[in-house]
């Protein structure tokens, strides 16, 4: 495993993490493009996706698209941007954009839509507007699938932040382009690794926002329905009322 | 449009290779994932351990992922065999927790009632519990297929040949009718593979098409799938 050994002197090595062309410059631009890509992606996709879970109308269009948009291979959008645009930062960040706004839409309307119907109906009883259904009731509930999608998002744009290199936008790619082109593994195995760390340091992260922000009465109702959950098979041991479900 | 006509055979061989080549892994990480998945649902260990491990691996973005594969197998980095390992490993983490949850989703009482008529453990879980786990597995088996055909073209940036050919080579030769043309045959491929997936789950699963709770089952699944999303 020397071809790892060398690849990680090479990331502990601090000759390499100084100047604009250094991995400290390279991964402050990688989490650039992650961080502003997102938040474009949330001033989108975050009102459309309330608007949809809220209304119930345009369900089939969020569906399509966050389904369709998969199948779009971000390589190819991110040249023919670039090609359209120019060599820079805009091309990759406007296709990151793009690869942002499946997820957050899906798991926006997916987080309002799963908000029990009749907790929805209980709070217009109560004379609720429906602004304060929103922000009150589908909102808290909702978090958790929200977060999951603005995570996925996250993890989408980290990992695609990458091929920026392809078009002289910089960002950690640069370092597996420059490798691949002077046939240095090193470099390109090295700023792979880093990739990965950086994708599962946010998606470890991002997994505990998600978990801290279920709203404390939720998690009481959660208990009992994992009490329901359908169980492995047992030994019947009395008769099934005495055993329970 | 010239280029397009001009170049016919480029897009067909690409198309046909990018076809094989993004085929393979579906199938196999399908193969895999059943074993797997059942081993997920088993024992509450396994459950733990394989759906850490399945979430850890699907974290990992595909590009240093191709590029970490020929350090681990001895292989050249230009070598296909790297993506399509790659690319298995991505569709058995997602299948396997999706096979855990379908064969979960059983009632416990059908699951009785099977032992109860007389069937095996292994009667059981190829007669009722696969293929009710069925139309749960196909919406996770349409995700990796739409995926896997997308992600296939970024093994080009490291040069193995697929439709992704055309992106990197209509960027240096700056003919964006070229790169346009590579993205509509990924699509017109994950199209194509999606509607045999259908095509089979309707063969195989005729039940479902009456079934409207299993139908809004799946669809659920797959709204729940859509909303994880995959890593490029």
């Amino acid at each position: 495993m020397s071809l790892f050994g060398d690849a990680i002197g090479w990331l502990l090595d601090p000759a390499n993490w100084q100047g604009p062309q250094g991995i400290g410059a390279r991964l402050i631009e990688q989490l650039a493009y992650t961080f502003g890509a997102v938040l474009i992606a949330l001033v989108i996709a975050l009102p459309l996706g309330i608007l949809i879970g809220h209304t119930g109308k345009g369900r089939d269009v969020a569906v399509a698209l966050s389904g369709g948009l998969r199948a779009l291979p971000s390589l190819g959008l991110l040249i023919l941007i670039a090609l359209g645009l120019g060599i820079g930062f805009r091309a990759p960040l406007i296709t990151f954009v793009i690869l942002a706004i499946p997820p957050v839409l899906a798991g926006t309307y997916a987080g309002i839509e799963a908000v029990d119907r009749k907790t929805v109906d209980a709070a217009r009883a109560m004379g609720m507007t429906e602004w304060q259904i929103i922000t009150r009731v589908e909102l808290p509930l909702g978090l958790p699938l929200l977060i999951g999608g603005i995570r996925s998002g996250v993890l989408q744009v980290v990992a695609t932040a990458t091929l920026a290199a392809y078009v002289t936008g910089g960002a950690l790619g640069s370092f597996i382009y420059l490798g691949y082109s002077t046939r240095n593994y090193t470099i390109m195995l090295g700023a792979s690794i880093l990739v990965t760390l950086l994708a599962i340091v946010l998606e470890l992260l991002l997994s505990l926002v998600q978990r801290l922000v279920v709203p404390r009465g939720v998690v009481a109702g959660t208990a009992e329905n994992v009490r329901e959950r359908p169980t492995r098979l047992r030994p019947v041991m009395g008769t099934p009322i005495q055993e329970g479900k | 449009m010239n280029w397009v006509f001009s170049n016919v055979e480029l897009i067909l061989s690409l198309t046909a290779t990018h076809a094989v080549l993004s085929a393979i892994p579906i199938v196999l990480s399908f193969v895999f994932s059943v074993p797997l998945g059942w081993l997920a649902n088993r024992f509450r260990l396994t459950r733990g351990v394989l759906l850490t491990v399945g979430g850890l691996l699907y974290t990992i973005p595909s590009l240093p992922l191709f590029i970490f594969l020929p350090a681990l197998t001895g292989t050249q980095i230009t070598d296909p065999i790297n993506v399509e390992i790659g690319l298995t490993i991505y569709g058995v983490a997602l299948l396997l927790r999706t096979t855990a949850d379908g064969l979960r989703g059983i009632d416990p009482d059908i699951l009785q009632s099977a032992s109860a008529m007389g069937y095996s453990g292994a009667q059981r879980f190829f007669r009722v519990e696969f293929p009710l786990a069925g139309p749960v597995l196909l919406s996770g088996l349409r995700v990796v297929s739409v995926s896997t055909v997308s992600l296939l073209t970024i093994g080009s940036a490291v040069g193995v040949t697929s439709l992704g050919y055309l992106f990197i080579n209509g960027f240096q030769r700056n003919i964006p009718a070229e790169v346009l043309t590579g993205i509509v045959m990924v699509l017109v491929i994950a199209l194509v593979f999606d509607g045999i997936l259908v095509l089979l789950g309707r063969l195989l699963m005729p039940w479902t098409r009456r079934d409207r709770i299993a139908k809004a089952r799946s669809r659920r699944q797959a709204t729940a799938l859509t909303a994880e999303g995959a890593s490029a």
